[in-house]
C-alpha cells in the first residue's frame, strides 16, 4: 500500500509525465496491487504480479514510457474439419507479455538446472526436460482457466510449474526430498497439482485419463474442459484412437493436444507415422496445427480450442509443432539421430523466449534492460530452489509405507524380510 | 403356548447372487449422484449377465453408460473420472479382458495415491466375472485373483455368496480406493437366504475380513469365491465320518485377512487352501508362505496343502474342463491326506 502511495506521488509530482500516460501507469499500478491481493486467495504462485508491481514503479522511477499493449500478427492454424480458425492477430499487453517472459525463462532455467543437478548425480533415475517447448506450457496455460483440467506424460515439469506449483518443490521432487511436491515418492514423472494429474509415465495411458477427467468436467456440469497431451511418439498408441472414439461419441469437453517435437526418443516422426498429420489423426475430431514456438499461436489457438469445447461440441485435436533442445532425457544426448546444426538453427531461429522478447522490445512492450533484470530475478529464484532441493532431507524411512491406501485406518506393510514391518498411514 | 404362537418368525428371503449386486449398486447409485456404471452392455443391454438389469431404465444415459469394445480406453477413461471426483464403477465383461486395460488398472489405478504422495486419490470399482465358468475354454476361464492381489495400492475382494455380493460391493463403492471385485459368472444365478440385516441399505461387509463359514476342530480349509461352496459339500460329507472342518470364506485377496486364517490353524492344527486359480504363485501359496512366517507354524501338525485349479490353460471338452477344477473330491481327498486317514 505504501508503495503505491509513494508512486502515485511521484506521478503527480513528475512533471515530464503526460498526464494520460500516468494515468494509465496508476491505473496499471492499481489493478497490479488488486491482483496481488487475489493471490493470497489460492491462485497459483507462479501468478503473483508483485513482481510486475516491483517493475512498474521502478519505471515510474526511470521516467520510461512503455505501450500498454500492442497488436501482433500470428501464423494462421491449418485447419481440418473446421470452417474457421483461431484469429490470425492478437493483442498481448505489456502485463501479459512480462509475466509470459517470466514464466517462460522460470521454466527454461528450471529445466538447465535440472540438467546441471542430474549431472552431478543429485537427480536419478529418469529426467526429461522441456527446454525449447516452453511456449506449450506458458501459452497453454495462458488460453485456460486454472479451474479447468491438464494432463500430460513424462516430460512435464514445465507444465507442473505453470499449473501453479513452485520450482522448489519441484526441484525437490527431482531430488527426491521430503520438501517435493510428492514428498519424493513421485520423482520426475509423477508431480501432482490441483487439477493437474501428473507426470505419467507409460505413454498414451494418460490420453483416456484425459478423456476420463473431462467426462466428469460434463457429468457435472461446470463448463470446465480437459486439456490431455501426448507426444509424437504417443500419437500412435492405439488407446489414444479409442480415446478419440468415445470423446466424439460422448462429446466430452476434451481437447487433445499432440506436442509434435519431431523425435518420438530416437525416433523421426516419418520413421514413425504412416501420416505425421497428427492434427488429423483424430479423423472425425476438428483439429488445428499450431506454431508451437510462437506463445501467442499457442494462446490464441487455446482459446479457440477451449471455447470450442465449452460450447458443448465435443472434443478437438491441435497440433503444437514443437521442438526440445535436449535429447529424449538426460541419458540421450539428443545428437544420434539429429543433427547439431538443426538444433542450432531451431535456437537461433524459432527460440519461443526469443520470439517474445523481440517482439516486446521491438513494439516497446518493455525495455532490454528491464527483460534482463527478469532474468537475473529468476536465475536466483531458480538457485535458492535448487539450494533447497539440494539441502533438504530425504523422506523419513519411516514414511516408505505410507499413502497405500487413501483415508483408511493405518496398518503394517511388509518391508524387504518378515521381520521388516513398516506402518501405513493414508 | 400362546406366547410361542404369538412370535413371528420373518421367512428369511432367497436372493440370488446377480441380484445381491444388482441391489448393491442400485442401493450406492441412489446414495450418491457422483457413482455411475460404465462397460460393454450394462446400459440398454441390461448387462451380459443381466446384473445391471433395470438399472438404466432407473438412471439414464448419464449414469449407466455402454461403451464400444475398447477396454483399455474405457478403464483410462473411468480412471481419471475417479481422479476428477467421480465414483466409477468400471465392468469389465469377464476379467480375462482386463488384460487389455491392466496397465490402467495397476499403473493409474492402483499406485496414483502413493506416486502422489497422498494427493491424488482414485474411487474406482472394477468388477465383473472372474475365472472358470462352463465350456467357454481357454481364454476365457482365467482366474485373476493373484495378479492383481499381487499389486500393492489395489483392493481385492472375491464374493462367495449373495450377502457377500451385496456386502462387497457397496463396501468396494464407498472405499475412496481402486477396488477389484471378481465375481463367478456360475454363481450368478445361485441363491442363498439373505438375513435381515443385509436387507438394510447401509448393510456393507467389510473389507478385509475373512468370515468363518462352518466352524470345526480338526481342519482349517480356506478358500474364496465358488469353491468356499465345493469345501461346505465336503465339510458335510466328512462330519458324516466324524471330521470335522472349519471352512474360511476369505471374502478378502488384498489385504488378506491372516489372522482370522492363523487363530483357525492354531486351533486345529491343519490347512487346506483351496481356490479355482492356478497353483504356481497363487493365493494358497501365499497363505502357506505366510503361515511359515508367523505364530501358527508351530501349530501344524502336518504341512499346508493346496487345492487348485490343474496347471493348465483350460481345455473345453466337459471330461477335461471338470478335472482342471477342484472338484468337491478333490479337496476331501487333500482333507484325508493331511489329517493323515
Amino acid at each position: 500500500m505504501r508503495k503505491m502511495l509513494a508512486a502515485v506521488s511521484r506521478v503527480l509530482s513528475g512533471a515530464s509525465q503526460k498526464p494520460s500516460h500516468g494515468l494509465a501507469l496508476l491505473s496499471s499500478l492499481v489493478s497490479n496491487s488488486r491482483l496481488k491481493q487475489s493471490s493470497h486467495f489460492g491462485l497459483p504462485k507462479c501468478w503473483d504480479y508483485s513482481h510486475s508491481l516491483k517493475q512498474a514503479s521502478r519505471v515510474l522511477v526511470a521516467s520510461r514510457n512503455f505501450a500498454n499493449d500492442a497488436t501482433f500478427e500470428i501464423k494462421k492454424c491449418d485447419l481440418h474439419r473446421l470452417e474457421e480458425g483461431p484469429p490470425v492477430t492478437t493483442v498481448l499487453t505489456r502485463e501479459d507479455g512480462l509475466k509470459y517472459y517470466r514464466m517462460m525463462q522460470t521454466v527454461r532455467r528450471m529445466e538447465l538446472k535440472a540438467d546441471q543437478l542430474y549431472k552431478q548425480k543429485i537427480i536419478r533415475g529418469f529426467c526429461h526436460l522441456c527446454d525449447g517447448q516452453e511456449a506449450c506450457c506458458v501459452g497453454l496455460e495462458a488460453g485456460i482457466n486454472p479451474t479447468d483440467h491438464l494432463i500430460t506424460a513424462y516430460r512435464a515439469h514445465g507444465f507442473t510449474f505453470t499449473r501453479g506449483l513452485s520450482v522448489r518443490e519441484i526441484l525437490a521432487e527431482l531430488t527426491g526430498r521430503k520438501g517435493g511436491c510428492a514428498k519424493g515418492k513421485g520423482g520426475s514423472m509423477h508431480m501432482y497439482a490441483k487439477n493437474f494429474y501428473g507426470g505419467n509415465g507409460i505413454v498414451g495411458a494418460q490420453v483416456p485419463l484425459g478423456a476420463g477427467i473431462a467426462l466428469a468436467c460434463k457429468y457435472n456440469g461446470k463448463d470446465e474442459v480437459c486439456l490431455t497431451l501426448y507426444g509424437d511418439g504417443a500419437a500412435n498408441q492405439g488407446q489414444i484412437f479409442e480415446a478419440y472414439n468415445m470423446a466424439a461419441l460422448w462429446k466430452l469437453p476434451c481437447i487433445f493436444i499432440c506436442e509434435n517435437n519431431r523425435y518420438g526418443m530416437g525416433t523421426s516422426v516419418e520413421r514413425a507415422a504412416a501420416s505425421t498429420d497428427y492434427y488429423k489423426r483424430g479423423d472425425f475430431i476438428p483439429g488445428l496445427r499450431v506454431d508451437g514456438m510462437d506463445i501467442l499461436c499457442v494462446r490464441e489457438a487455446t482459446r479457440f480450442a477451449a471455447a470450442y469445447c465449452r460450447s458443448g461440441k465435443g472434443p478437438i485435436l491441435m497440433e503444437l509443432q514443437t521442438y526440445r533442445y535436449h535429447g529424449h532425457s538426460m541419458s540421450d544426448p539428443g545428437v544420434s539421430y539429429r543433427t547439431r546444426e538443426e538444433i542450432q538453427e531451431v535456437r537461433s531461429k524459432s527460440d519461443p523466449i526469443m520470439l517474445l522478447k523481440d517482439r516486446m522490445v521491438n513494439s516497446n512492450l518493455a525495455s532490454v534492460e528491464e527483460l534482463k533484470e527478469i532474468d537475473v530475478e529468476v536465475r536466483k529464484e531458480i538457485e535458492d530452489a535448487a539450494q533447497f532441493a539440494t539441502a533438504d532431507p530425504e523422506p523419513p524411512l519411516e514414511e516408505l509405507g505410507y499413502h497405500i491406501y487413501s483415508s483408511d485406518p493405518p496398518f503394517e506393510v511388509r518391508g524387504a524380510n518378515q521381520w521388516i514391518k513398516f506402518k501405513s498411514v493414508s | 403356548m400362546a406366547a410361542v404362537s404369538g412370535l413371528v418368525r420373518r421367512p428369511l428371503r432367497q436372493v440370488t447372487v446377480r441380484d445381491a449386486i444388482n441391489q448393491g449398486m442400485d442401493e450406492e447409485l441412489e446414495r450418491d449422484e457422483k457413482v455411475f456404471l460404465l462397460g460393454e452392455e450394462v446400459a440398454q443391454y441390461d448387462g451380459a449377465y443381466k446384473v445391471s438389469r433395470g438399472l438404466w431404465k432407473k438412471y439414464g444415459d448419464k449414469r449407466i453408460i455402454d461403451t464400444p469394445i475398447s477396454e483399455m480406453g474405457f478403464a483410462g477413461i473411468a480412471v481419471g473420472a475417479a481422479m476428477a471426483g467421480l465414483r466409477p464403477i468400471c465392468e469389465f465383461m469377464t476379467f480375462n479382458f482386463s488384460m487389455q486395460a491392466i496397465d490402467q488398472v495397476i499403473n493409474s489405478a492402483a499406485k496414483t495415491y502413493y506416486m502422489s504422495g497422498g494427493l491424488q486419490s482414485v474411487p474406482i470399482v472394477f468388477r465383473g466375472p472372474n475365472g472358470a465358468s462352463a465350456g467357454v475354454a481357454a481364454q476365457h476361464s482365467q482366474c485373476f485373483a493373484a495378479w492383481y492381489g499381487h499389486c500393492p495400492g489395489l483392493k481385492v475382494v472375491s464374493p462367495w455368496n449373495s450377502e457377500d455380493a451385496k456386502g462387497l460391493i457397496k463396501s468396494a463403492i464407498r472405499d475412496n480406493n481402486p477396488v477389484v471385485v471378481l465375481e463367478n459368472e456360475l454363481m450368478y444365478g445361485v441363491p442363498f437366504e439373505f438375513p435381515p440385516e443385509a436387507q438394510s441399505k447401509d448393510f456393507l461387509v467389510p473389507i478385509g475380513k475373512a468370515k468363518i463359514e462352518r466352524q470345526g476342530t480338526h481342519i482349517t480349509v480356506v478358500s474364496h469365491s465358488r469353491p468356499v461352496g465345493h469345501c461346505l459339500e465336503a465339510a458335510a460329507v466328512l462330519s458324516k465320518e466324524g471330521v470335522e472342518c472349519e471352512v474360511i470364506n476369505m471374502r478378502t485377496i488384498r489385504p488378506m485377512d491372516m489372522e482370522t486364517i492363523e487363530a483357525s490353524v492354531m486351533k486345529t492344527n491343519h490347512l487346506v487352501t483351496v481356490e479355482g486359480g492356478w497353483p504356481q504363485f497363487g493365493v494358497g501359496a501365499e497363505i502357506c508362505a505366510r503361515i511359515m512366517e508367523g505364530p501358527a507354524f508351530n501349530f501344524l501338525d502336518a504341512p499346508a496343502v493346496r487345492v487348485t485349479g490343474a496347471d493348465v490353460p483350460m481345455p473345453y471338452a466337459k471330461i477335461l474342463e471338470d478335472n482342471s477344477i477342484p472338484q468337491v473330491k478333490d479337496i476331501i481327498f487333500a482333507i484325508k491326506k493331511t489329517l493323515n486317514i
